[in-house]
């Protein structure tokens, strides 16, 4: 067990969302995972595992249904009094996905950066207020002539970037990255990802980074997490993931990212998952543990059956 | 000996411009492209790079604001045994649309959810085109789009044919569109971005679906697209298009091993694959320009670390570097000082075609 | 160029050494500098509807302001032995119309009062149309204006409200809404113009009254679009109460929405103001309305068809105007442009 103390983590998180009397989407269905200081977790899954959703109850957008998610000796799962909200707020951001949604139109870049540090009065003057926005363009690879702008005058990774600093600004101790990249392209998403590391090396940020993109996930991750219809159905280290996947789920996601060389592209075939052909039913499976960080949800015979299996 | 191959589409001296409140943008400025048939090409490039516009002029439906300045876009089929050959630059886009779009060039778009009318079922969709361009009866319809739904590898065709778009997942609703594409027999498929909305797992599954129609059916190919992994899998030619100009174009192996121009480099070195250790990831600073501010020189200067003098004076010609290898950039003139390409790239494309020797 | 142009390509000495430095960092100072204003401006300026509607506007609204003062008459004064005189305009009574005559005979010539314009011609009780119309159309104006404000106000408030909390609030505000609204308007103004005194501020009270639902559907609805965007999120995410959230974030974004939606707003009421006129509730004589003054002109429509022309064609025109306006103007806004 790692000896040091998570600064996220996360018991049996539960998100239902009751759409009518008869039907309730179990969009995360009891997942349990740790962040520690510094490190960034990378949760992956395709659309409809439940990733985003996780992202979005651990900060508090929905109310979760069941579950503790303790943040910094602080659980925020419940209900909460001022002082703790006001310390989720300050302390836990999100960048989130879409470039052109998350950026306020009506307002200027500098408004749109400053606005944590407006809400929770954490300078004395405007002038302190410009000084820290400046600084914050600068950090992000922007320029200062950038703060009287509008949102719609920027490309899609500018956007990107001041919704970046305006998460940075606040210092927090853990960023949410909610499929940060995913809608921009592909030598952008470079740009970004070196930004965020490049931050991290300096002020020691925790990311949780939740992705789709396999590739990416592996270039940023120290752990990873795969998910799939609510569940995690294997975690690990970027090494355990990638060299020694146990998940045929797991294994097909792999198994389906593109290399960008033609030669082994052209003749590569993806790996088929299956669930209900299994006969899989993440509600039997338990965390079989492998190692200190190394889990799978399995049943002890879907266990025995896929560890002997070849790697894809 | 080689055989000569039929050339299906030829683009000549393309540009494009458009009328915005703010000015006139150059979206297109001077592209010469070829196709020939059975053929693949990858159309590479950032948002912004004129990518789209180049097939929606191809198709005839370019937004009403834009406007062809000049260039010829020549398209040469077969009608009922006949050679024929039409400047598609010279159509109205009303004729291009009755005529050639949808019946001998078809195009899939990216979100299948918006291709797709949700009020009506599958099977008249695919249906519609065919009865449209090829008055044929409605049970000769019915026919060959079941056929068309078991070619694109969807279950139970009969009972799909009465369904509508939203009982289908993402990938099938891809399909559908693809079925749709081909009812007509087209010539040339042009896909933008086919799998951008797809997960990753259906991804591959949709290139390999098209893949297997072209070979079966001799079609030529367009992909638009950014993303080097789908280009890697499905192209036979590439072309890398930035701030509406061809800046790189040549055989897939001359673009993936033997890149020239060091925006292709940046391309190529932003992906990070599966043997990424570094520490850094190298990527293309800036972002692309506005293209409503016409800038003498090389576009892509202000970004490139390798740029010249001469490129903030003058825009480069189009190089020959062997082979079908093409590339615009001063660093192919003889005068210039000699560039290898990154060392990170070098070590990953050594390793690539080390691989390839290893596997055999 | 093709490469063979290369030969006539004149060098310079230093064309082919680095222009940078390849290790320096280059700063991102791209941006467009497209103005999302002047795209709405040449939108607008492109539709000739809406550039009539608004020059027509401004006329009448000037018209309204100064015309009552354009001769010595007011609205209330009364020469009883110059009623019923016909429409008199110099210089264009000399091609045969506003010539002052009924039927052929010359009214003021019978009259005895060659010497008196009335350009709109007077009514029953002596007084001058041209004053009346102006004057009317100024109390019509203030009422429309005053009524759609007031229901923007309150109608914004309480659709951004029900529309942002959702839930069990926003049913319960709905429901409210709903019933308020099943009740006929005829029926609330009576009822209201039993209790009330008579006047211009009771007329917007009641007009206020059952207004304002239109307009909190439209901010809903709004809001549902919005409430769901990822800056909204944002917001919340750094602590943004919501209040602040409603009034700094959503507000700004949908306020051309509700502009446009008061822009068609104005006619509907100007039309209600001059409904309620008709048929008794509107305002008080000797106070004039394009309302008032229609009905009044109504009792004489066979004999004298002047007197209620003249409001009538007013009024047509304003609603019309504010139509096409209105209409420019939604067009102007529509995200339909910004396609490049």
């Amino acid at each position: 067990m790692d000896n040091r103390t998570p600064l996220l983590s996360v018991k049996d998180l539960k998100q239902y969302f009751r759409i009518n009397r008869k039907f309730t989407v179990k969009a995360v269905d009891g997942i349990s995972f740790d962040i520690y200081p510094g490190e960034t977790y990378g949760l992956v899954g395709e659309s409809g595992s439940g990733k985003s959703t996780t992202g979005r109850s651990i900060i508090r957008l929905y109310d979760p249904t069941a579950g503790t998610v303790m943040f910094d000796g602080h659980n925020i799962s419940g209900k909460l009094n001022t002082e703790e909200e006001r310390y989720l707020r300050m302390n836990m951001q999100m960048i989130f996905q879409d470039p052109m949604a998350s950026l306020n139109p009506r307002k200027k870049v500098s408004q749109l950066i400053a606005q944590g540090l407006e809400i929770h009065k954490l300078c004395k003057s405007q002038a302190e207020i410009d000084e820290r926005v400046n600084q914050m363009l600068e950090k992000v690879g922007l320029s200062t002539e950038h703060a009287t702008r509008y949102p719609h005058q920027f490309s899609g990774g500018q956007r990107q970037r001041i919704g970046i600093a305006r998460a940075l600004i606040m210092n927090p101790k853990l960023i949410i990255a909610d499929e940060a990249i995913s809608a921009l392209d592909v030598s952008i998403q470079a740009q970004v990802v070196n930004l965020m590391k490049d931050i991290q090396d300096e002020m020691k940020t925790t990311y949780l980074f939740i992705a789709h993109d396999l590739s990416m996930v592996k270039y940023i991750s120290n752990r990873i997490g795969v998910m799939h219809l609510g569940h995690i159905v294997e975690t690990g280290t970027t090494q355990e993931i990638f060299n020694n996947p146990i998940h045929p789920y797991t294994k097909s996601l792999l198994s389906a990212i593109p290399h960008p060389n033609p030669k082994v592209e052209k003749k590569r075939i993806a790996m088929v998952y299956d669930k209900e052909a299994m006969g899989v039913d993440y509600l039997v499976g338990y965390a079989h543990i492998l190692s200190d960080t190394h889990q799978v949800l399995a049943t002890d015979e879907e266990y025995d059956k896929w560890s002997k299996e070849q790697s894809y | 000996m080689k055989i000569k191959k039929k050339r299906v589409l030829s683009i000549r001296d393309l540009n494009i411009s458009f009328v915005t409140g703010s000015g006139t943008v150059n979206a297109i400025r001077g592209v010469r492209l070829d196709l020939f048939k059975g053929e693949t090409i990858a159309i590479v490039g950032e948002s912004g790079s004129g990518k789209s516009v180049t097939v929606k002029a191809i198709m005839g439906i370019l937004d009403s604001n834009g406007k062809i300045d000049s260039g010829s876009i020549t398209f040469d089929y077969e009608e009922n045994g006949v050679n024929k050959s039409v400047d598609l630059v010279q159509m109205k886009p009303k004729e291009i649309r009755y005529q050639i779009s949808g019946k001998k060039i078809a195009m899939v778009f990216q979100d299948p959810m918006t291709s797709l009318d949700p009020t009506m079922q599958i099977g008249k969709q695919i249906m519609e085109g065919m009865i449209e361009h090829e008055k044929i009866s409605k049970n000769e319809a019915r026919a060959r789009a079941l056929e068309l739904l078991e070619l694109v590898g969807i279950d139970a065709p009969t009972k799909r044919l009465k369904q509508y778009p939203h009982q289908l997942s993402g990938g099938m609703r891809q399909r559908v569109v693809i079925a749709i594409a081909l009812a007509c027999n087209p010539d040339i498929l042009i896909c933008d971005e086919p799998t951008t909305a797809l997960d990753v797992t259906i991804q591959a599954k949709i290139l390999e679906l098209i893949k297997d129609i072209q070979t079966k059916r001799n079609i030529s190919v367009i992909y638009i697209t950014h993303d080097l992994g789908v280009v890697a899998k499905v192209a036979d030619y590439v072309a890398v298009m930035y701030a509406g100009k061809i800046v790189e174009k040549g055989s897939i192996d001359e673009i993936f091993y033997d890149p020239r121009h060091p925006y292709t480099w940046g391309l190529l070195s932003s992906m990070p694959d599966m043997d990424t250790n570094s520490q850094r990831l190298f990527a293309i600073a800036g972002s692309p320009p506005n293209l409503l501010v016409t800038v003498p020189g090389d576009a892509f200067a202000p970004r490139n670390p390798y740029a010249l003098n001469i490129d903030f004076r003058l825009e480069p010609p189009m190089f020959d570097v062997g082979g079908q290898h093409r590339v615009s950039s001063w660093l192919c003139h003889p005068n210039a000082p000699k560039v290898e390409m990154p060392e990170q790239l070098k070590k990953r494309i050594e390793k690539m075609l080390k691989e390839d020797r290893d596997n055999g | 160029m093709a490469t063979k142009d290369l030969v006539q390509t004149e060098f310079k000495a230093d064309d082919f050494k680095f222009a940078y430095d390849r290790n320096a960092k280059l700063i991102d100072k791209t941006y467009n500098s497209t103005s999302y204003i002047k795209d709405v401006f040449s939108n607008f300026a492109k539709n000739k509807g809406a550039l009539i509607g608004i020059v027509i506007i401004v006329i009448i609204v000037i018209m309204a302001i100064i015309g009552p003062y354009f001769n010595a008459h007011t609205y209330k004064s009364i020469l009883i032995e110059q009623a019923s005189l016909p429409p008199r305009i110099p210089l264009l009574e000399n091609l045969g119309i506003f010539d002052g005559t009924r039927n052929g005979i010359d009214i003021y010539l019978k009259k005895g009062v060659s010497d008196i314009y009335y350009w709109f011609g007077s009514d029953t009780q002596g007084r001058d149309l041209f004053t009346r119309v102006w004057a009317g159309t100024r109390v019509s104006l203030i009422i429309a204006v005053s009524a759609v404000l007031i229901d923007i106000f309150i109608g914004m408030i309480y659709g951004l409200v029900s529309g942002y909390f959702g839930g069990k609030v926003d049913i319960l505000m709905q429901r409210i809404a709903e019933i308020l609204n099943g009740i006929p308007q005829l029926v609330i103004v009576t009822l209201l113009g039993l209790i009330l005194p008579p006047g211009i501020t009771s007329i917007i009270f009641a007009l206020m009254i059952t207004g304002w639902i239109g307009m909190s559907r439209i901010a809903r609805a709004q809001v549902l679009k919005l409430k769901e965007q990822e800056y909204i999120l944002a917001s919340k995410t750094l602590g943004a109460r919501d209040f602040a959230i409603i009034f700094k974030d959503i507000l700004p974004n949908i306020f051309g929405q509700i502009i446009i939606m008061s822009m068609f707003s104005i006619p509907n009421a100007i039309f209600m103001e001059a409904y309620l006129s008709f048929v008794g509730l509107g305002v008080p004589a000797p106070l004039a309305s394009l309302g008032s003054l229609i009905s009044e002109g109504y009792k004489s429509i066979t004999v004298m068809p002047y007197i209620i022309l003249s409001p009538i064609i007013v009024l047509a025109l304003l609603m019309l105007s504010f139509n096409l306006f209105a209409d420019g103007l939604r067009d102007a806004f529509d995200p339909k442009m910004k396609q490049m």
